[in-house]
């Protein structure tokens, strides 16, 4: 996975959330305020053009430009919350496509093949930090650095929005998707396998969104009606893993 | 659904260009979408910024001017402004002795804003932020994001914006703004949805004898829905809320705030009664405020908004304003 599959992916996002814009806001017009699909749509359209305006270089590169642009661009809690997923998925590839610095005593880097342990992905800023894999070489992204990424990706999200899985928000879908992607990257599945699962996790975790009582956000102030509703950010988490899980099938 | 816009996309920046021609005393800049007072910064005046999602007006941009903010920053329409153009506004306000920003408790303008305050700090201005949390229509506890702000913001605006003018410190200001907040309660009723222009479409449906109780300022349905009732006993539902929350007691500033939608004769029907209640719990309706201040698009309904005064915060409502919106004793 190059820059170019990112790049790719994130313009499928865009096609994606497009597609379903009037969809998200009718959920979102339910338990919210009726605009996460037109915020969205509108975020991307600009990521679009962004990545359009300057090619990006590395792969940490096109979902830091990504992240940045949407908090540019959206505003309310989806602007900050995907921008800083993006971004954090964006630093913890860049940090591992650099080398670590060989400590004096330790064997040369390129063999340690551990990826970081999920409590530490989201605070993973300093470039080169210990135990990251070593790139695969060309900026190509292995699975484990991809599932490494969406945990920093995650932490970022639960840091900044505080919500926990079961509150009927984007974690929802994120949390079990990221679980999904770690266990196949361990279990060596094949990529397209391995974001066959991630999809299906966020997908069943979008679902479960439904008999859930919100207790963050906007839906949170219905109380008991939020229920029996589709949690519109856990929704839009799961097109953006259809779209990573189409461009993987190429 | 019929709407006086030119395009859906467009509707903030068009509604900009508007108060730019109508108010001279406002400088508009729309590229960032950032209202300022025409004369820029006062030198070793803090500087009020306040912002959110659009479809609220007058607030906030109709608060701008002598007496309250300083800036305004309107996001798209019930979306919450991004950081740049907090940070934007911020920068443009400092007049050396820090800025104020008065933040709605909704979980986007809290996230835009602290990341704001966070990159203007790495800019070395000061900034101290009062959150506003009035609604007792939602439960604060852990299983939400916390009270919505909705109608004291305009009395922190206003409150916290003359003592600014008086040359107060930063967190003199702060304080007010904190305690204006504090004092305050508010409670909302729609008779109808509203019909958000991206959407097209009411936000929910309501017949036509039924009513939703508890609701705040973004179109979404309330705690509880309820069949039509008089005026009086719609009055004393939202009176009841407030006073179970802040006992009710001396002088009281008080606001019946149209949601967009509501005639104004409506208006002063529930005023009275509002009135009659606070008589009736030994308070008194010292100072009012009757209209469209905190608005939620077209929806029809109303706000109650209760602030408990102190001598200190009846002399700075009572001071000299001058905006769009509010302008009393210059």
């Amino acid at each position: 996975m190059d820059a170019k599959f990112f790049t790719a992916w994130i313009e499928e996002t865009a096609r994606v959330i497009a597609a379903n814009r009037d969809h998200l806001t009718r959920l979102d017009a339910a338990i919210g305020d009726a605009d996460h699909g037109t915020n969205l749509d509108r975020g991307f359209a600009a990521v679009r053009e962004a990545l359009a305006a300057r090619p990006a270089g590395t792969p940490g590169d096109v979902l830091t430009l990504t992240g940045t642009t949407l908090i540019r661009k959206v505003g309310g809690a989806s602007g900050p919350l995907y921008g800083t997923a993006f971004r954090q998925m964006g630093t913890a590839l860049n940090a591992a496509a650099q080398p670590a610095p060989p400590p004096a005593d330790a064997p040369p880097p390129g063999n340690a093949g551990a990826v970081p342990p999920a409590g530490d992905a989201g605070t993973t800023t300093a470039p080169g930090a210990e135990g990251v894999t070593a790139p695969a070489g060309g900026g190509e992204v292995t699975l484990s650095e991809l599932a490494a990424a969406f945990e920093a990706a995650l932490a970022g999200v639960r840091r900044l929005g505080g919500a926990a899985e079961g509150d009927k928000t984007m974690v929802d879908a994120l949390a079990p998707a990221t679980r999904a992607l770690a266990v196949a990257a361990n279990g060596g599945m094949k990529p397209e396998e391995a974001l066959d699962a991630a999809l299906a996790a966020a997908e069943e975790g979008a679902q479960a969104t439904i008999p859930l009582q919100a207790r963050k956000g906007r839906a949170s102030y219905l109380g008991e009606r939020s229920i029996g509703h589709k949690d519109p950010g856990a929704a839009s988490t799961a097109l953006i893993f259809a779209a990573l899980r189409a461009v993987a099938a190429g | 659904m019929k709407k006086l816009i030119n395009s859906a996309d467009s509707v903030v920046t068009d509604a900009l260009a508007g108060m730019a021609e109508a108010h001279p005393g406002l400088r508009v800049d729309r590229d960032n979408k950032v209202v300022y007072r025409r004369q820029g910064p006062t030198p070793g005046k803090v500087g009020l910024v306040s912002g959110g999602g659009s479809g609220h007006e007058p607030l906030h941009a109709g608060f701008v001017g002598y007496g309250m903010l300083d800036a305004a920053c309107p996001g798209e329409i019930f979306t919450s402004p991004v950081p740049d153009q907090v940070m934007t506004a911020t920068q443009g306000v400092d007049g050396g002795a820090g800025v104020l920003h008065i933040v709605k408790n909704y979980t986007g303008d809290v996230m835009n804003f602290e990341m704001a305050a966070e990159l203007c700090a790495e800019e070395g201005i000061e900034v101290t932020s009062v959150l506003v949390n009035d609604d007792v229509a939602v439960k604060d506890s852990l299983y939400t994001a916390g009270r919505r702000g909705t109608g004291a913001t305009v009395f922190v605006e206003k409150i916290a914006g003359a003592l600014a003018e008086t040359g107060a410190s930063l967190a003199e200001v702060a304080r007010i703004g904190g305690q204006v907040n504090t004092l305050s309660r508010s409670f909302g009723v729609a008779l109808s949805p509203c019909t958000v222009p991206a959407a097209g479409k009411p936000t929910f449906d309501l017949s036509d004898n039924e009513i939703e109780l508890g609701i705040g300022i973004h179109g979404e349905p309330g705690r509880t829905r309820a069949p039509a009732a008089p005026a009086r006993e719609l009055a004393r539902i939202a009176m009841d809320a407030v006073h179970a929350d802040l006992p009710l007691s001396g002088d009281t500033l008080v606001m019946v705030n149209g949601m967009g939608g509501t005639p104004l004769i409506e208006l002063y029907v529930v005023f009275a009664e509002v009135a009659a209640y606070l008589r009736e719990k030994g308070a008194s309706p010292t100072r009012s405020l009757v209209g469209n201040y905190i608005t939620s698009l077209d929806m029809q309904g109303f706000s109650v908004t209760v602030c408990r005064l102190t001598d200190e915060l009846t002399r700075l409502w009572d001071a000299p304003v001058q905006t769009p919106a509010l302008r009393w004793g210059r």
